[in-house]
């Protein structure tokens, strides 16, 4: 056994993908982390107390694994289901009755729901532990719009399934668009644009018409909703991810006692 | 025996109440911290949590709203809350004694090591990404997403509850209009928590837990993060039912309990019922008390707590953190003080322009 791996480590292949030893020296582990793409989000070393679970919690780290799940189960689903008003639900419900070992939709959902709680427990420990200080001001404020993007995309998920509770969590959460000042057909200040007694701002224009592409929350919300929540909302995340994570290794690594 | 602690469980968890219990209980924890956050003393209030779970677990209204698949993720973030909500109080308190009798802190001793991330962080993460994938999919094999019936305009569900995490602004709409809940308040959610960094200029509390060392910046966060927002979730959640209206956890969600509401503008107090005379036609003398009143609340506070309770901090700060930290600050207030002066004195608005959608 012990000289297959041998063998194995040894051929041209191996050597071609993996260009150090078996991490056991520190010079190979130091090479174990600088020559791989995804290791080399980290530094070479780490403060000892800043990878204790009792200091970190491990949510950052989580949310951007749990980020990977939905990418990956969300992609499955993606083969199964068509964002228009009639196959919609016909094909979530397919799901459960045609997918064999079905239960991708079912990770989907519940890791959807453990992300947004590891973000705000993220955001919790980040100020408890007053991390978001000098230097880190700017990438606390990326985690902030992350941690908005991340309900974003959670709330347009929340109406693909085309059911009741898809439809009106929907319609409570984006009613409130209608009120938005001035810009929102009830809002306070929309009278106020007008033009010899014309409303510019009603129901056919204002903020809310701009989110569901209609008065109601119909056909065209559910193919803006569908196209924001797989692409949109995702590759803003993404770069937006890669952009925090590398502010964390420009701004001093995991926080510590300065 | 079991009827009464039902009883005194709904009659406990009405909102005024539960908002007033939760107040006080993080009143407490952070008052008496080095006390409350003992391990004994944590321990014992698990024990005692899980013990009302066991029992409550036979009630069938309990099960049915703590048992929806949707509802789960929610017991999660309570139970976790608490959890890491006293954990870092401890490692503040244990800190905090350490500090005082200058020793370096919890974190401080340790971070002058520094690990290989092969394999000291690699195998953290290895772990802990193979148990959350295995608990993902028991979890996932043992509940079934739910779906319910087919999407239609014309029937609307009655609770119609937005998405679990926006259940705190949408009790927000018993209180605000539209215009503030949804939108108003949202809006400084986000630029308050991004503008945090640039307001606190304590240098102090960097990379470890304190209480001590920052005790405004710590107790404003908890009051914004565990009042305003989880507990409101929570509530939403497992309190709320048909028509929004109010259910004790062991209460049958019944759409036909009727909750009188008349509520009353101030102007109808000040004009109506203060001075007894009818309220004057043009919105704006109607509606002065009110105008007045929160202009006050607004133009006058900030020099007002900057020159009593807030000296020290306006002081650091300079005029224009101070500022904006305030008025964040008296927003965040304003929101439980609405919310006691409707359940105390039925107040709809402060200002109530509905001519111009503009009631506050």
């Amino acid at each position: 056994m012990d000289k297959l791996f041998r063998y194995i480590a040894s051929t041209q292949i191996w050597r071609s993908i993996f260009r150090h030893g078996y991490p056991d020296t520190p010079r190979n582990r130091t090479l174990a982390v600088l020559s791989n793409v995804v290791l080399h989000l980290h530094p070479v070393k780490v403060r000892r107390s800043g990878i204790r679970l009792s200091y970190t919690w491990c949510m950052g780290g989580l949310t951007f694994f749990l980020f990977l799940v939905e990418t990956i189960t969300g992609l499955l689903l993606m083969f199964y289901y068509r964002p228009t008003a009639e196959l919609a639900y016909q094909d979530i419900f397919a799901l459960r009755e045609h997918v064999p070992i079905g239960v991708m939709r079912e990770v989907h959902r519940w890791a959807a729901h453990l992300m947004v709680i590891s973000v705000w427990l993220h955001m919790y420990r980040v100020f408890l532990t007053g991390s978001y200080k000098p230097p880190r001001e700017f990438n606390w404020n990326v985690g902030v719009i992350l941690l908005v993007i991340t309900l974003l995309l959670s709330f347009t998920g929340y109406l693909l399934p085309w059911d009741q509770l898809a439809v009106w969590a929907i319609t409570v959460g984006t009613n409130m668009a209608r009120a938005t000042p001035f810009l929102g057909h009830e809002g306070p200040g929309a009278a106020l644009i007008s033009f010899g007694g014309l409303n510019f701002i009603h129901a056919g224009d204002d903020v809310r018409f701009g989110l569901l592409g209609g008065r109601f929350v119909g056909e065209a919300a559910l193919m803006r909703f569908y196209v924001l929540h797989c692409v949109g909302f995702p590759l803003l995340a993404a770069g937006l991810m890669a952009l925090h994570f590398w502010r964390v290794r420009k701004d001093g690594g995991i926080s510590g006692p300065l | 025996m079991g009827q009464l602690i039902k009883d005194l469980a709904d009659w406990l968890v009405e909102p005024t109440r539960y908002s007033l219990l939760s107040t006080a209980l993080l009143a407490a924890v952070l008052i008496w911290r080095k006390k409350l956050t003992h391990p004994v003393v944590f321990g014992t209030s698990m024990l005692g949590i899980l013990a009302f779970f066991l029992f409550a677990w036979g009630d069938p209204n309990f099960k049915a709203i703590v048992t929806k698949p949707d509802n789960v993720p929610i017991l999660i973030l309570l139970i976790s809350i608490l959890f890491f909500t006293w954990l870092a109080l401890r490692r503040a308190v244990l800190n905090d004694e350490r500090i005082e009798r200058g020793e370096p802190t919890l974190e401080g001793e340790l971070s002058k090591q520094k690990v290989f991330t092969w394999p000291d962080l690699v195998y953290v993460e290895l772990i802990c990404m193979v148990l959350f994938t295995a608990m993902l999919m028991v979890w996932s094999i043992s509940i079934e997403a739910p779906i319910e019936e087919p999407a239609s305009q014309a029937r609307t569900p009655n609770p119609s509850k937005a998405p679990w995490y926006f259940l705190g602004l949408q009790e927000m709409l018993v209180y605000f209009d539209p215009w503030i809940a949804g939108v108003l308040l949202p809006s400084f959610i986000v630029v308050g928590l991004m503008a945090i960094p640039f307001l606190d200029t304590n240098p102090k509390g960097n990379g470890y837990y304190t209480f001590n060392e920052r005790p405004f910046a710590v107790s404003f966060f908890m009051m914004g993060f565990l009042l305003l927002w989880v507990s409101l979730v929570i509530m939403g959640t497992f309190l709320r039912g048909p028509n929004w209206s109010f259910f004790g956890v062991f209460e049958y969600w019944d759409p036909h309990k009727l909750e009188p509401m008349v509520n009353v503008d101030l102007s109808v107090y000040f004009w109506v019922k203060m001075l007894g005379m009818p309220r004057p036609e043009s919105p704006l003398i109607r509606e002065a008390p009110g105008i007045l009143l929160l202009l006050g609340y607004f133009v006058a506070m900030p020099p007002l707590l900057g020159r009593t309770l807030f000296r020290k901090m306006a002081a650091e700060m300079g005029p224009v953190r101070f500022n904006v930290m305030m008025h964040l600050f008296l927003w965040t207030a304003l929101v439980p003080i609405k919310m006691v002066l409707r359940w105390t004195l039925s107040l709809k608005y402060f200002i109530g322009i509905p001519e111009w959608f503009f009631n506050v």
